[in-house]
């Protein structure tokens, strides 16, 4: 037994000294592609379509990373995660990078080993409840059944919210988004209550959308971003950067559209210069060709566009921009600057 | 003719009458309806009761499937195309989730132009199969059963053809020691070289003779990787591997079950018992997660072969306690027959009690590999896209999202087929090898 405990220790050791070591930019560069971890499947940030090709908002982050190392925002590998499997999979080095709607927290933060780069979407636990049952504000739920997925940090968000004001509520447990639609749309219980994405997904599923109501209280952060590993500081530089150069270009104006021109012709703007690598050598500064931020944006598109494309307005979803506009229109994006 | 009624009856009659038709009501379906569905009071009630569920269960069913939408290129597309053909209100089923995404269920994200290679590697493994399953072929083709692995290998993942071959030639190399072993110091030895020196030729010597070979004569096709696999073909490629692995493990750990070999006998029952013990997810999950932590990092071990392997030792320690019940079913006698006809253990293994045992066996180890097959779509919760797997991420896409019902029909139907194909082979295997009458 001791030598056993001995032996795992001593592999664990050398699997955190090599994976200290280990230059992920460089291995990532010599296989030829981005391994980057997904979900298995959550309506607008990561689904394959019809041909497997991945596609999302989270996928999205994904392609422009992908797009800055190589200029080939097709040169991804990805990873289905579970929520059990993917820090895991984060950690043991089987993925470079994590794209999948998890919540910065200080646990998985610190003691996971994790480096969150950033917020991409800012998301917040919401309800949902048929429009026949009246209820205007979730104070009003004494004494409803509400529709929980199990392990998640929504159950705890739930029973602290009901706990704080002091009213009483059922669970009833369930597995998956899939599975919560048919329960509550069969009236196993009157709420459903999930992150606000996914319930303003699931509602426009449904025949007839107007029949529901999302309440207006928010009653929990989610702020989702990409993560890395702890070790390799450059590493979570590019995907830091790169997320960034993305909420930068909306603000600043660049768009897939005329990226390529005003990295040809340069602007009056020196920050845009900057970040399009016309001044400066920004681009060598976290090992990448000057132009990786003209290949991220041209990849799919600045933050607005990526989000009208994939959850905004104009897609099914119907998500509005709310937190996640940019600071100088009342958000909370807000880009460091490129300097 | 005997005359017991002459002396009581004036008249006997000489010939028979011929026979007549039964009455209406005691022949046919009349009759059977009688006796079996309205013979009592009771029996009319629950006859009743009965057709009504019935009806009630296919009146919604069948108008569901039968008029469900094929034509249609999203959710709301079926609702619209519905509404237009049936009015609203009535619930029918989407198909155009089936036609649409069909082949993602079937082969995952497999190269659609690559197709038939996985259909190519089905049909040789049933041509494989074949000699083993129906006794009537000739037993010349069994060497073709031996290599039908290493062809659908190659089949399904592709390069360079010369990896498979190196690998098969193992099997040669395995067989050869075990000649050189057996006349120089007789079967123990034979069988300990025949185990240690393919391993080391593996180890060793294949990967430099793969390299050698392929680029003397490159000869392959286009490789496809583990993380493009998904849907039935991933069900099948786990299932086939661990259902036609576990079944030699299995009998292996059986007879070291019943050795008297101290540390074989030992090793088989820890290995039984620890396997059996826990349950297939958590061994599942130590495939995926631990074995990341122990391998050194950067080691490129495939994901699905970690699956099967923990597959194949989960179904093989049940396979084991299958067949140690058909060997303990055997009378004594026939051991002492084996011992008396002066067969060796190996001989009296495969002539005398393992061909008894193992018919014992067969409703057990069907039974082992129906759950088996049916087992590999737990590999959901380790992320790998198999046909659940997949019906989630179908139903993540804006086009397909709410849809529910139609999935898990289509995958129910598939696997049903299998099961159901797996079981009646057993059963017409059963009454083949009836000897006995019963």
């Amino acid at each position: 037994m001791k030598t056993s405990v001995f032996l795992g220790a001593l592999t664990v050791a050398g699997f955190a000294a090599g994976a200290s070591a280990a230059q992920t930019l460089d291995d990532v560069q010599s296989r030829g592609n981005l391994n980057c971890g997904v979900t298995t499947g959550l309506v607008g940030f990561a689904a394959p379509d019809a041909n497997g090709v991945w596609e999302g908002f989270d996928v999205a982050v994904c392609r422009a990373v992908a797009a800055a190392i190589f200029g080939d925002p097709m040169a991804v590998e990805f990873v289905p995660t579970t929520g059990q499997t993917r820090f895991t999979a984060l950690a043991s080095g089987e993925i470079d990078l994590l794209a999948r709607n998890t919540t910065w927290t200080f646990t998985r933060d610190t003691d996971l080993n994790n480096e969150f780069v950033g917020i991409n979407y800012y998301d917040g636990q919401g309800f949902m409840v048929p429009r026949d049952l009246g209820v205007s504000s979730a104070l009003e739920l004494d004494g409803a059944t509400v529709c929980i997925q199990t392990g998640t940090t929504t159950e705890l968000n739930l029973a602290d919210f009901f706990r704080v004001n002091n009213i009483e509520y059922e669970p009833v447990p369930i597995e998956t988004n899939a599975e919560a639609q048919q329960q509550y749309l069969a009236g196993a219980c009157d709420v459903y209550t999930t992150d606000a994405s996914g319930l303003a997904a699931t509602r426009a599923t449904f025949e007839d959308p107007s029949a529901h109501v999302i309440l207006p209280e928010i009653i929990s952060k989610e702020p989702l971003g990409p993560l890395v590993r702890h070790g390799d500081n450059e590493w979570g530089d590019i995907a830091r950067w790169v997320l960034n150069a993305l909420i930068a270009a909306e603000e600043l104006g660049v768009t897939s559209a005329n990226v390529e021109q005003l990295a040809e012709e340069g602007t009056d703007n020196p920050e845009i210069n900057r970040l399009l690598g016309v001044e400066g050598e920004l681009g060598a500064m976290i090992g990448l060709s000057n132009d990786w931020a003209v290949n991220a944006i041209a990849a799919g598109g600045n933050y607005g566009e990526l989000f009208e494309r994939h959850i905004g307005e104009s897609t099914p979803i119907g998500l509005a921009r709310g937190l996640n506009a940019q600071w100088t229109e009342g958000g909370l994006l807000y880009a460091p600057p490129f300097r | 003719m005997s005359d017991t009624h002459a002396q009581t009856q004036p008249f006997v009659r000489g010939e028979m009458l011929p026979e007549s038709e039964p009455p209406l009501a005691e022949k046919g379906a009349v009759k059977w309806l009688r006796e079996n569905l309205f013979s009592g009071w009771l029996n009319i009630l629950l006859t009743v009761v009965s057709l009504y569920v019935i009806w009630v269960v296919l009146s919604t069913v069948v108008p569901w499937t039968v008029l469900g939408i094929w034509d249609a290129d999203s959710l709301t597309g079926c609702r619209e195309i519905r509404d237009a053909r049936y009015g609203e209100g009535m619930e029918v089923a989407c198909w155009a989730v089936i036609a649409d995404r069909w082949q993602q269920l079937l082969f995952g994200f497999y190269p659609r132009d690559l197709y038939a290679r996985p259909v190519l590697a089905l049909l040789v493994f049933f041509a494989g199969i074949a000699p083993v399953l129906f006794t009537g072929l000739p037993r010349k083709l069994l060497w073709g059963s031996l290599a039908a692995p290493f062809v659908m290998y190659w089949l399904l993942w592709g390069g360079s053809i010369w990896g498979p071959i190196v690998v098969a030639l193992g099997l040669a190399v395995g067989a050869l020691a075990f000649q050189v072993g057996n006349r120089a110091q007789g079967a123990l030895l034979g069988g300990i070289l025949a185990i240690v020196v393919p391993i080391l030729y593996w180890l060793f010597l294949a990967g430099p003779l793969i390299r050698a070979l392929a680029s003397v004569l490159p000869i392959g096709i286009e490789f496809v990787p583990s993380d493009d696999f998904g849907g039935f073909m991933l069900s099948f490629i786990i299932g086939i591997a661990g259902i036609t692995l576990s079944l030699p493990l299995g009998i292996l750990l059986a007879l070291g079950r019943q050795s008297d070999l101290f540390i074989i006998n030992k090793v088989s029952v820890a290995f039984i018992e620890i396997i059996r013990g826990v349950p297939l997810i958590v061994w599942l999950f130590t495939a995926s997660l631990l074995l990341n932590y122990f391998l050194p990092p950067g080691t490129n071990f495939d994901l699905m072969l970690r699956v099967i392997i923990m597959v194949t030792f989960f179904a093989s320690a049940y396979i084991a306690e299958v067949v140690r019940g058909g060997l303990a079913a055997l009378p004594k006698g026939q051991y002492e027959a084996g011992d008396a006809l002066g067969l060796d253990y190996a001989k009296s293994m495969r002539l005398i009690i393992l061909p008894q045992a193992l018919k014992i066996a067969i409703p057990g180890i069907v039974n082992t590999f129906i759950g088996l097959f049916k087992d590999t779509t737990l590999v959901v919760f380790i992320g790998l896209l198999d046909p659940i797997g997949l019906s989630n991420s179908i139903r993540a896409t804006t086009d397909w999202n709410g849809i529910y019902w139609e999935l898990f029909v289509f995958i129910g139907i598939l696997f049903f087929i299998c099961c159901y194909s797996m079981g009646r082979y057993s059963l017409a295997l059963e009454r083949k090898l009836t000897r006995e009458n019963r």
